[in-house]
């Protein structure tokens, strides 16, 4: 594994494909969370709000995307986490992690992320903002 | 009706970074790395001991503020920034609250959404802020409609 700081901009980190979302990884997520809002976890609940289906917690998907910078936290850690929730995450949906370096200010690395659907739509987008400690770079 | 809480302060809650609750977590974003779960790898870390996932604040309590009644259903989640001077390390203590930061309404595609902007705090025992986080949750026309009664 290459190091943060030898990043270049515009460089991408090595995504992540997630396995199809199923009921009790959203049931799991709402245990951990606390979030039980019953629209992610009982169809009928989530029908009587008007969806197709149950769909994930937002949280649930940006907590995922933060796990493209969990390798390197030696070198730094994240500072800021921005996201904007773009679109529904559905059952069976497969949903890949994606990062790209936007901007580099010595020891601020800012990156692009977001996560897209297996139909190449964005559900989450926002910025990863890592502070690299004194003696990594 | 939102907008006469604007600068509402809820009342302070100590929540302690649990291990158990980490782990939980962890699991539950398909990230079971070693520096969240397994202590020998903490230890000999730059931290010196276990940190929590960046999203983790989500299972803290940040009490309540006072008249501010939302309902649990019908919201939607439109955005979530989190700021930090350091990672969260498990074991310790936070004390936790929240503020209402904004309110504001907006013609949208269903009607006049309403977006309400919550900003948390986590403060160490010193004192120190140690994470931000803003959430900007939107209120449908429909939902409110029906909290008016």
């Amino acid at each position: 594994m290459s190091r943060l700081a030898e990043w270049k901009i515009g460089e991408s980190l090595k995504e992540i494909q997630l396995d199809p979302v199923d009921r009790i990884t959203l049931i799991k997520y709402a245990g951990a969370s606390g979030d039980y809002n019953p629209i992610h976890t009982i169809d009928e609940e989530a029908q009587k709000a008007g969806l197709p289906g149950i769909i994930a917690h937002g949280m649930w998907t940006m907590g995922n995307l933060a796990k493209l910078f969990t390798n390197f936290y030696e070198e730094g850690y994240i500072q800021d986490y921005t996201i904007r929730f773009k679109g529904m995450v559905f059952l069976n949906d497969v949903v890949t992690l994606q990062a790209e370096l936007a901007e580099e200010n010595e020891n601020n690395l800012r990156f692009l992320v977001r996560a897209v659907n297996q139909n190449g739509n964005e559900v989450i987008k926002g910025t990863v903002t890592c502070q690299l400690y004194a003696s990594s770079y | 009706m939102f907008k006469e809480h604007i600068g509402k302060q809820s009342n302070k809650v100590k929540n302690i970074v649990e291990r158990g609750a980490v782990k939980k977590f962890a699991e539950a974003i398909g990230d079971l790395h070693p520096i969240f779960v397994d202590e020998e790898t903490g230890k000999n870390s730059r931290y010196s001991r276990n940190i929590a996932p960046p999203t983790f604040p989500r299972v803290f309590d940040y009490g309540t503020i006072d008249g501010l009644n939302l309902p649990n259903k019908g919201l939607i989640h439109g955005e979530q920034t989190y700021h930090y001077e350091r990672p969260l390390l498990v074991g310790e203590e936070l004390t936790c609250y929240s503020v209402v930061e904004n309110y504001f309404e907006k013609k949208g595609t269903q009607g006049e959404m309403g977006f309400l902007v919550l900003e948390s705090f986590g403060e160490d025992d010193m004192g120190q802020v140690v994470f931000t986080s803003t959430q900007t949750v939107i209120i449908t026309e429909a939902v409110r409609k029906v909290l008016i009664g």
